[in-house]
C-alpha cells in the first residue's frame, strides 16, 4: 500500500452551487423570478411579507416558507390566499440552520409554478449559514431590525455583502431604544457600499411602499438579477 | 456555527475525488471572508467524516489573507476587518482579489496494490 497526492482544485460549494443553477434554469423556463430572504430570527421577514404579498401590482406571488419545524409562518400567510408551500429542514435528529440549492429543489414538484411569476424563499432564521448556499435566486434580500445592534454588519458581513437589498425593519422602535441608526448605515456602508438600503416597519406600514414597489420590479422582465 | 454545513460540504467533495479509496489527509485554502473558524471546521470534519473515505482523515487548512483592489486607484491592500471601501479614494470600485476561497487543493489517498490480475 502506498500513498499517493491527488489534486483536486475544487469549491467546496461547487455542488450545492450546480443544483442552484439547475433549479433557476428551471425557475427561468416557468417564467418565475425567486428572491431568496434571509435575516436573523424575528427580524420580521414573514411580517413583511404579509404586508405586501398578496398586493404587488397584479404580479402573482408564492411563498415557499423554509424553517426547521413546524409550519406558523406559513399559517400566517395562508389567510392572504397566495399560494405557500412549507419546507421543513427538520430530518427526525436536529434540522438544518439554513436552506441549500438540493432541499429547494425537493420542493420544486410542490410548487404552483405556472400559477405565480415571484416566489420569495423565506429562509431559515440565520445570520451566517444561509449566506453560504445559493438556492438557485435571481435576488437576495435580508432584513435586519434595529433591535439587533449596529454592529452587525461588521459581524455577519457575508451575509451583509451578499445582499442585493437590506431592508432595515421596527424603526417604530426606535425613539424607544438606545440604538444610533447612524452607526449602523455607517457600517453598512463600509461592509456593502452603495447596497440598495430601506428603512421600515411592518408594524406601522412606514417605508413598505417602497419594499412593494422593488418586490414587483423583481418580477418585471428587467428586473434585478444577482 | 457554519462549519457543519461546511464540513459536510468539504466530505462530498473529497468523497466524489477518492474513487473509494481510504483519504489520509484534505488539504485545503480557505479565504478570511469565508469566516471558517479552524478548530470549529476540523472538529466538525472529523464528525462528518465518520463511515466515509474521509473518516480518520487530517484536515490542513492553509489560511488565504483577504486583498482587495481598487480600480480606479490601481491599488492592492490586505483587510483583517470587512472594510470595502478603498481607503485611499474612498470609493466603492473595489474588488475581492482573494480571500473568498473554500477549495479542497488537494487529498491524500491510499493505493492498494492490485494483486489480482487484471
Amino acid at each position: 500500500m502506498h500513498r499517493t497526492k491527488v489534486k483536486v482544485v475544487e469549491e467546496a460549494l461547487d455542488a450545492n452551487n450546480t443544483i442552484a443553477t439547475a433549479n433557476r434554469a428551471d425557475f427561468d423556463r416557468a417564467g418565475v423570478r425567486v428572491v431568496n430572504f434571509m435575516s436573523a430570527p424575528g427580524a420580521g421577514k414573514t411580517s413583511l411579507l404579509e404586508r405586501v404579498i398578496a398586493d404587488l401590482d397584479g404580479v402573482r406571488a408564492g411563498v415557499l416558507e423554509g424553517d426547521v419545524q413546524g409550519s406558523m409562518d406559513a399559517d400566517r400567510l395562508a389567510h392572504l390566499h397566495v399560494p405557500v408551500t412549507q419546507l421543513n429542514t427538520d430530518s427526525g435528529f436536529g434540522g438544518e440552520c439554513h436552506l441549500d440549492a438540493n432541499m429547494v429543489r425537493s420542493a420544486l414538484p410542490a410548487l404552483p409554478l405556472a400559477e405565480i411569476d415571484l416566489l420569495v424563499i423565506e429562509n431559515v432564521g440565520n445570520l451566517v449559514c444561509p449566506a453560504e448556499f445559493r438556492v438557485g435566486e435571481d435576488a437576495r434580500v435580508m432584513v435586519c431590525s434595529v433591535t439587533e445592534g449596529e454592529d452587525k454588519p461588521l459581524k455577519y458581513p457575508l451575509m451583509f455583502r451578499t445582499c442585493e437589498l437590506v431592508l432595515i425593519n421596527k424603526i417604530d422602535l426606535l425613539p424607544h431604544l438606545d440604538f444610533d441608526l447612524d452607526k449602523l448605515l455607517y457600517n453598512l456602508d463600509a461592509v456593502h457600499p452603495d447596497v440598495e438600503r430601506m428603512l421600515v416597519s411592518a408594524r406601522t406600514g412606514e417605508g413598505i411602499e417602497a419594499w412593494r414597489d422593488w418586490l414587483a420590479h423583481v418580477a418585471a422582465p428587467e428586473g434585478v438579477h444577482a | 456555527m457554519h462549519e457543519l454545513s461546511l464540513s459536510s460540504a468539504i466530505v462530498n467533495t473529497v468523497v466524489k475525488h477518492a474513487d473509494g479509496r481510504a483519504v489520509t489527509a484534505v488539504n485545503m485554502r480557505i479565504g478570511a471572508l469565508r469566516q471558517v473558524v479552524p478548530d470549529t471546521l476540523e472538529f466538525y470534519f472529523g464528525f462528518v467524516a465518520q463511515g466515509t473515505v474521509c473518516e480518520g482523515a487530517r484536515l490542513e487548512q492553509e489560511l488565504i489573507a483577504a486583498r482587495l483592489r481598487c480600480e480606479p486607484c490601481a491599488r492592492e491592500w490586505e483587510i483583517d476587518a470587512p472594510l470595502f471601501r478603498c481607503p485611499t479614494c474612498g470609493g466603492s470600485a473595489v474588488t475581492i482579489v482573494a480571500g473568498e476561497e473554500f477549495e479542497v487543493e488537494s487529498i491524500h489517498v491510499e493505493e492498494v496494490a492490485c494483486t489480482a490480475p487484471r
